[in-house]
């Protein structure tokens, strides 16, 4: 089944947290307001009887054996601008990534 | 007015080259003069503040590569004085979505969370195109990370002009591509489609749009969207040109598995087959279109614009007076759901892709102190990303969580491939239609003004109900000129076929393009231009 016809404030805050998002409130309502016209356009498509035995496409062009490209060598290939890509790091100690405090979460 | 060197089209440019008649130098300068005729202001991720004049120019680069591009002309021309061989696209002017990396330029996906990344490789289209003698002018503006179909929601402003109407929208997301190549200010530009975004600007913009088969060009190197469905794909002003160019990008890549070991025909070899014996279909579901009244919201039923409809069925007349079949009435019945379907499926590839983002490793970092690592994610993407990715962020989460995923994601996936067996069906050789082509319209409308519906998340989608079927499955697609309607604003007409038959495509739209070449709308050029000397 999809879900509820529309994305309740209680609904929104959930999602905004598991996307690491900083949104204000009037941005916030405007998000949650365009969320739930999609869903409307969506419900066209959630409203009609599939067969359930319809394989699903994950995409559109088939890859048969004859297609698909071989599987490279496993070899070690140096990276020869290792530089270039710690550079781009907005925050660095010598050639270290700086991040903040990650807090222990108990999974138990 | 005369004809500039940067107005000629790709393979002429080559030919001069290569034979020693033209300098790629002398193609650089007359493609920079051009910029600087038509270009305006560069967009910026600044605070925006809309200027009287920002609607009477092209705006499509956020960064011009000036210096690598003179050294790259100065290659080409040497080669050619030492008797080497220059490449196929020799000293040919490109501009490069930038969504794509293009080594030690800034490689901004139109996003603040990226504006300051310097790419450390190139894109393996971008590689391929280089090596033939394209010659990178630079990179140019997009919708944010390609979420639009208007090239508005780009963090950097002003928005690109529709060279034609400079107060509308060169469409999106490769809105910066159609209007560089439309304006002269490059001769080809290598965009991406992912429900339409190169042939939806270039039907806005009169010029060319190839959409190759998924799988027909690397995606290495571009920054990814929805993978399952984008396509590094072309703008050009001759279908000629979208030949030559898909020659060099076409082929498999070690570094992309999606990349398909199908071997590369020659496109230019077949173009001028014409058409005679192809059976060229039309399908009511391309022309009775469901979308959401703009007054109301309600999804409904609508007509295409008359003038679009009008020139969609001159070009399947234009196409039998040459010899082709012409079948009526194909069935395509589950092109309503493209939009509706792509909704969930793009949403929940692109909030995979944007995970990446997080202020540590690349891109933008909030600035401020923090408490622990989650408050400096959310604070940094909260700034980096601009409203379109999070809404697909947040859309994408929604339709793919545990409890919901069965309704939305998986229906979603097979009405995908309802949608394919469409195609399916009308590309069978043993079937009703036996189709070598689909002739369709490419957009529901032409340009629209900027403003007009940038806000409204679904309208703006809906944009792409014509173009996004051929996505979902995987089929090419080429989009080319099709006359103007009564406002003077060019109309795209759409070419569809089987999987790998863009050579068929090309041979069709190069034969509608000769065939139309001495209609009068074909001597009409983009506003910007008027007034311009050679």
């Amino acid at each position: 089944m999809p879900g509820p016809d529309e994305i309740t404030p209680e609904i929104f805050v959930h999602l905004v947290h598991l996307a690491e998002l900083e949104l204000d409130p009037e941005e916030s309502e405007y998000l949650r307001r365009q969320l739930n016209g999609q869903l409307r356009a969506i419900r066209e498509m959630t409203a009609i009887e599939v067969d359930p035995s319809t394989p699903i496409t994950s995409h559109g062009v088939p890859y048969p054996p004859s297609a698909r490209p071989s599987l490279r060598e496993d070899i070690v290939i140096p990276c020869d601008n290792a530089d270039d890509i710690l550079g781009q790091a907005p925050e660095t100690d010598s050639r270290y990534i700086v991040v903040p405090d990650i807090p222990h979460t108990d999974l138990g | 007015m005369t004809t500039a060197l940067c107005d000629l089209p790709a393979r002429e440019l080559a030919r001069r080259v290569r034979k020693g008649e033209a300098r790629a130098g002398d193609i650089l300068e007359s493609a920079l003069a051009r910029i600087g005729a038509v270009e305006g202001r560069a967009p910026s991720p600044e605070a925006y503040l809309s200027q009287a004049d920002d609607r009477t120019k092209v705006h499509a680069f956020i960064t011009q590569t000036v210096d690598r591009a003179r050294r790259q002309a100065d290659e080409i021309d040497k080669r050619v004085r030492k008797g080497e061989d220059p490449g196929t696209l020799a000293g040919v002017p490109l501009a490069v979505k930038d969504i794509f990396c293009v080594r030690d330029t800034l490689s901004t996906a139109g996003s603040r969370i990226l504006a300051n990344f310097r790419a450390p490789y190139s894109a393996t289209a971008v590689e391929r195109l280089e090596a033939a003698g394209a010659v990178t002018i630079g990179k140019v503006n997009l919708d944010e990370f390609a979420f639009g179909s208007s090239s508005e929601s780009s963090a950097f402003l002003p928005p690109p002009g529709n060279p034609w109407d400079p107060t509308r929208v060169p469409g999106g997301s490769s809105g910066g591509s159609a209007a560089a190549v439309a304006a002269g200010e490059a001769a080809l530009s290598l965009g991406t489609d992912t429900a339409g975004s190169i042939r939806q600007p270039a039907a806005f913009c009169g010029v060319v749009g190839l959409k190759p088969t998924y799988g027909r060009v690397s995606r290495y190197g571009l920054i990814a969207f929805a993978s399952s469905l984008d396509c590094p794909s072309i703008a050009a002003r001759t279908v000629g040109d979208a030949a030559l160019a898909l020659q060099v990008i076409a082929g498999a890549d070690s570094h992309d598995a999606t990349a398909a070991a199908v071997p590369v025909p020659d496109y230019s070899e077949r173009l001028e087959a014409g058409v005679a014996g192809l059976r060229i279909g039309l399908s009511p579901d391309y022309f009775r279109l469901r979308y959401p009244d703009p007054a109301t919201g309600e999804v409904r039923d609508q007509s295409i614009e008359p003038d679009i409809e009008a020139a969609v069925r001159r070009a399947a007349e234009t196409l039998a007076a040459a010899g082709a079949e012409i079948i009526e009435g194909v069935p395509m019945p589950n092109t309503r759901f493209g939009i509706p379907a792509y909704f969930v499926i793009s949403r929940v590839e692109a909030a995979s892709n944007l995970h990446r983002y997080d202020g540590i490793k690349y891109g933008y970092r909030h600035p401020g102190t923090v408490a622990e690592v989650s408050e400096l994610y959310r604070r940094s993407r909260g700034r980096g990303f601009g409203v379109q990715p999070k809404l697909r962020i947040l859309m994408g989460m929604y339709v793919s969580a545990e409890q919901y995923e069965q309704g939305y994601y998986q229906q979603a996936l097979r009405v995908r491939t309802l949608i394919r067996r469409d195609f399916e069906a009308a590309f069978d050789p043993g079937g009703a239609s036996r189709l070598d082509a689909l002739l369709t319209p490419t957009t529901p409308t032409t340009a629209f003004e900027i403003g007009a519906l940038y806000g409204d998340s679904v309208l703006m989608q809906y944009a792409d109900l014509l173009t996004v079927p051929a996505n979902h499955a995987g089929v090419p697609g080429l989009s080319i000129p099709g006359g103007l309607d009564h406002r003077g604003l060019p109309i795209g007409v759409q070419l569809l076929g089987p999987d790998f038959a863009e050579g068929a495509l090309l041979r069709i739209g190069r034969a509608l393009e000769a065939l139309t070449a001495h209609e009068p709308w074909r001597a009409t050029r983009p506003r910007v231009l008027e007034g311009l000397g050679a």
